[in-house]
């Protein structure tokens, strides 16, 4: 199968701690996204990231905010 | 067989607990090192078990857990991770070994140590312990309750006592965690070591430590954490701080198991349950002559621990005649616990120590009771 990049949010954790609980609050709620491996040019965070399309940034940016999550960074790039 | 000796390590376990072991030793991969099924099954059973025991101990948050392979590695790390040459430290007869000699190592190089005693039926001298706590102390490292004579010390007030002249408080709940209610918030404890395979029923090999807001310690071992790679020095999040090298994955998977059948049943109701026991043995056995029970029996709050010796037999030999002609299991000699010993003299005898379980019965009180007569 062909790769497509497309525009997306990345998200980055100090901890995988972080990492796991933004995908345990996102499976929970239903929210966008799932965890890759840090993608090469983020040299901050830990092993994971959470990405997800960047239609969706605004609602994960809140969605964030609401779970107290800590966030690390957060980026827009092609993947 | 009747296993009288939990204290030691869990015999009798709920059978989720083997069947999550089973499950997870053909499932999952490595932890936090990939993003792949198999390695995200095992990073979710690790991370819900922190939350799991976050929730057990009221600690601020799943990251605050690092595990270990048992509470004497937690407690190591406390020890070495926060003493340096030249501090004070208080701890007390009542501690394991795993307390005593790496703070005996930590006296070598320059730490100086306070061990506050017991009176005759082993509890703590609070008294002597309040006036220990004081400006110019580092640390406080004091069990939650005896391995040997089950006495439970009142954690809540040392640990304010501690809060207020800012010393930090470091609590071994190897005999507690899983049966006493422990809340780090509340008690002011600004650590807590505890093994997973006692109280807590899971599988050997499962410890951890739990550090309160704020804290951050040395770590012992530094390597390999899944992230950061190119860094020289180890990451100081917590809590890859204290998790160095791979997890211990698939027991974690049955600490899991048994933490959430614990929250299900309910602390009080499994505590209840052993305490009977327990005191059921203790006032049965009382009435044999020549018979020494070691512990304050007044207080019904204690660790489902009996200890005791008949005349002046070899703790050793009865253990073994109990094993021989009952198949009954006790713990015998001197229980890692070498001052409290010396605070009972019984050094050279040592000590035939019966501990119960929630799942043992009052079939196996009578037998182990019936038995100790026959000696």
């Amino acid at each position: 199968m062909a790769r497509i990049k497309q525009n997306k949010v990345v998200y980055t954790f100090s901890s995988t701690v972080w990492a796991l609980k933004m995908e345990q609050c996102c499976r929970e709620k239903m929210a966008a996204g799932r965890l890759i491996p840090i993608p090469k040019d983020i040299s901050a965070g830990c092993g994971m990231a959470w990405t997800a399309g960047i239609e969706e940034k605004a609602a994960l940016d809140k969605f964030i905010k609401e779970n107290e999550i800590e966030v690390e960074g957060i980026y827009e790039m092609l993947l | 067989m009747i296993y009288l000796d939990s204290s030691a390590t869990s015999f009798y376990r709920p059978p989720q607990v083997g069947e999550a072991v089973s499950r997870a030793i053909n499932s999952i991969g490595n932890a936090s090192r990939g993003v792949h099924e198999a390695s995200l099954i095992g990073g979710r059973i690790v991370f819900e078990t922190r939350q799991s025991l976050a929730e057990l101990f009221h600690a601020e948050g799943p990251e605050q857990v690092a595990f270990t392979a048992n509470a004497t590695e937690s407690l190591n790390m406390a020890i070495k991770g926060i003493l340096n040459p030249g501090d004070r430290a208080v701890t007390t007869v009542m501690e394991h070994n795993s307390v005593l000699r790496p703070l005996y190592e930590m006296e070598k190089v320059g730490v100086s140590l306070q061990i506050i005693g017991t009176d005759a039926s082993g509890r703590l001298d609070m008294a002597s312990l309040e006036k220990a706590i004081g400006s110019g102390i580092k640390a406080l490292f004091c069990t939650h309750a005896s391995n040997l004579t089950g006495n439970v010390n009142d954690i809540r007030r040392i640990g304010r006592w501690c809060r207020e002249k800012k010393v930090l408080f470091v609590v071994d709940a190897s005999q507690t965690a899983g049966i006493f209610p422990i809340d780090m918030e509340k008690d002011c404890i600004d650590i807590l070591c505890f093994t997973g395979h006692k109280g807590l029923m899971g599988p050997q090999g499962t410890g951890g430590i739990c550090l309160g807001k704020g804290i951050s310690i040395r770590p012992l071992v530094t390597g390999g954490s899944g992230i950061h790679t190119f860094d020289k020095e180890h990451p100081s999040c917590m809590p890859e701080a204290l998790e160095a090298g791979t997890l211990n994955g698939h027991g974690i998977a049955g600490l899991k198991a048994a933490i959430e059948y614990i929250l299900d049943t309910g602390i009080e109701l499994i505590r209840e349950k052993e305490q009977k026991l327990a005191k059921a043995f203790y006032e049965q056995v009382r009435e044999i002559p020549g018979i020494r029970i070691y512990g304050d029996f007044s207080d019904e709050n204690r660790v489902a621990i009996v200890s005791l010796n008949l005349g002046d037999e070899d703790s050793g030999e009865v253990s073994d005649w109990l094993s021989q002609n009952y198949n009954i299991c006790t713990r015998a000699g001197g229980h890692c616990a070498p001052l409290m010993h010396k605070a009972f003299g019984t050094v050279e005898q040592g000590m035939v120590r019966f501990s119960f379980s929630g799942f043992n019965s009052m079939e196996d009180v009578s037998a182990a009771v019936n038995a100790l007569k026959e000696f």
